[in-house]
């Protein structure tokens, strides 16, 4: 693609004033400078379910542990360490105070937008950093249900090819629209779908109109 | 509002010096439009060549042999346009190029606009560097060929402070008969340039890096090379750029041209002692560190670190609720997260892009800073370590 369309696909994700204050909300500010519930080295957390997804190779890792109240299915005390920048440490910490209390099943279905709204908003360019935590969050409460027999309850993060040519997922579509994809030829850009047969444009345009209103309407 | 603030990030862009202040406060007055022929214009005009002579006697070079821009940035598309030319199509073709050559380190101003130059048909071919950030000139002499109509490699590199060898890399290119370009953005005001001994035929810098204003920066194209503008119009800077001059921007980039004139010597030698104490105190206090860019051919105020185990943009964040601001190589910031194009290049991996800061100390800085600098960034290392799924 084009520089100059790039650059219009730029114009159209940024709001102006994503730039202007503290480059974030007093919340998340508050979390990234005191964040909760860290997992401390020394201390002896023994932890019912852990969970750890991304790659820091990417910019973002994050892990995530559960304490789970085994009567009535609820978490009682979580732990987190990331590798990752401000909007992920302050959305995995106020994430980390979210669910204490919370039941296993409410928790499952966490999705960014909570956390974000939690946060009081992120920058439309950063929502992507947020996504980790939630994600860590099912895969240790994945990690609890396997450890307690109880592998009925996982449903699993299926993902499906979209792009047959390419091996492009509906995940990585997911991912390419939290990352600022806003259009076809910026998720062909980022993902590489589409640009051999052609064939899986249709249902990738549905499924970008599908996830940008998930995450941004 | 912390107490202290400490700026580290003159590669960004620097103050004003209090000299180019006095002269732009006084050049506030100077509204003729330099192209009139009464007085009004006549006293502007006087100001422009004034400035035009300051700079290209800092560069070695003719005053006509400069022509000013509205930033670093257009001076480097001006260059990189004149290549585009479409012989059939003009009456007056320049510097057609069959193939451009630049590196995998430039800024992205030359790095998009190469790229558009590729969408639209003309082959760019880009040169690796080794770990410090030095063009692999060996690639160059293999690379370059009869077809090559320009080679473009930036002077100094504006992330990780790397010196090429611009003299070799010019002599390579004129061997086969390309052009030769450098992007002096960093380099101009910072180090010694020639242009005559390092054998240029184009230059840009801007005036924004060293103490000037933002938005103005200047062009010098040797004598005898033919040129096409970028920006069509009026006469202005004898047809090179259309546009009634930004007198005060120009006026005031002189003077700051006239300065660097002054202090630059005398400066890098505390530049150097402050970036050293800088490295010494980071390795000292900090483990699990690496310095990156050229142990020596380096910009006397750069100093790029990757600090194992976390990521820029954490420490950027805590630094900057310090008081301290200096930069991050990665893009998070930016809406992607893309680690550096620079640090890639030098064969860093992503992780270790991800976890760079680049500190680019200026004029104004102490001794006391770069002190309490150390200080808050060993807590700041410690604490995102801590928390870090990727320290041990
Ligand atoms: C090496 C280099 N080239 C070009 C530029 C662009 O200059 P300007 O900001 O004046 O457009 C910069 C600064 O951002 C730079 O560091
Ligand atoms: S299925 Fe996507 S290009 Fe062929």
């Amino acid at each position: 693609m084009c520089t100059c369309e790039l650059w219009i696909e730029t114009l159209k994700g940024l709001r102006m004033s994503d730039q202007l204050n503290w480059v974030y909300t007093d919340k998340v500010k508050d979390h990234f400078v005191n964040p909760r519930n860290i997992l401390k080295d020394d201390e002896n957390f023994k932890e019912d379910g852990k969970g750890m997804v991304g790659n820091i190779k990417c910019g973002d890792q994050m892990m995530m542990a559960i304490k789970v109240d085994a009567k009535n299915n609820t978490i009682t005390d979580c732990r987190w360490k990331t590798y990752g920048c401000a909007s992920a440490i302050a959305s995995t910490s106020v994430l980390s105070e979210m669910v204490k209390g919370m039941p296993l099943d409410e928790a499952y279905h966490l999705s960014p937008k909570d956390v974000t709204k939690e946060l009081s908003g992120l920058p439309e360019h950063k929502i992507h950093c947020s996504v980790l935590g939630d994600k860590a969050l099912r895969a240790a409460i994945n990690d609890y249900y396997r450890r307690t027999n109880q592998e009925d309850k996982i449903t699993a993060e299926t993902s499906k090819i979209i792009c047959q040519c390419m091996n492009v997922t509906d995940h990585e579509i997911e991912d390419a629209v939290l990352e600022g994809a806003r259009s076809y030829l910026a998720l062909q850009e980022k993902t590489k779908l589409g640009t051999v047969c052609g064939q899986c444009e249709k249902e990738a345009t549905k499924l970008l109109n599908e996830y940008i209103k998930k995450h941004f309407s | 509002m912390p107490v202290k603030q400490i700026y580290l990030d003159h590669n960004a862009t620097t103050p004003l010096h209090p000299e180019v202040k006095i002269a732009m406060q006084k050049a506030m007055d100077v509204f003729g439009n330099p192209s009139s022929m009464h007085s009004f214009g006549r006293d502007a005009r006087a100001l422009v060549e004034e400035s035009r002579e300051k700079i290209a006697s800092f560069i070695n070079a003719e005053a006509d042999e400069i022509f000013f821009v509205g930033s670093g940035s257009e001076a480097n598309n001006t260059i990189l346009s004149i290549f585009t030319c479409e012989p059939s199509q003009c009456a007056n073709p320049c510097n057609m190029a069959h193939e451009i050559i630049t590196s995998k380190i430039e800024h992205p101003c030359i790095l998009e606009a190469s790229k558009c130059l590729q969408n639209r048909g003309t082959p760019i071919l880009f040169l690796n560097v080794d770990n410090y950030g030095k063009i692999d000139t060996a690639q160059l002499e293999k690379m370059i060929s009869s077809r090559t109509g320009l080679v473009s490699v930036m002077m100094a590199n504006n992330e990780i402070g790397t010196i090429q060898d611009i003299k070799k890399i010019a002599d390579i290119s004129h061997k086969k008969g390309a052009l030769f370009h450098t992007d002096a953005v960093q380099a101009v005001g910072k180090i010694p340039v020639d242009v005559k001994k390092l054998n240029i035929d184009f230059l840009s810098l801007s005036g924004h890096k060293i103490y000037g204003p933002k938005g103005v920066g200047a062009v010098y194209v040797k004598k005898g090379v033919k040129f096409c503008p970028l920006i069509r119009g009026g006469h202005q800077e004898k047809g090179r750029r259309a546009g009634t001059e930004n007198t005060l921007g120009i006026i005031a980039l002189g003077k700051a041209i006239e300065m660097r004139k002054v202090e630059m010597d005398k400066e890098e030698k505390s530049l150097l002692e402050l970036k050293s104490a800088l490295k010494k105190g980071i390795e000292k206090s900090i483990p699990d560190i690496r310095f990156n860019g050229h142990p020596t051919d380096c910009l006397p105020g750069t100093l790029n670190v990757t600090f194992q185990g976390v990521e820029g943009e954490a420490i950027l964040l805590y630094l900057d609720l310090e008081g301290i601001a200096v930069s991050t190589g990665s893009a998070c910031s930016s809406g992607s997260l893309d680690p550096s194009h620079v640090l890639l290049a030098c064969g860093i991996p992503a992780e270790g892009a991800h976890g760079s800061i680049r500190f680019s100390l200026g004029r104004d800085n102490t001794k006391e800073e770069i002190d309490y600098t150390v200080t808050k960034l060993t807590e700041v290392i410690k604490k995102t370590r801590k928390m870090s799924t990727a320290y041990k």
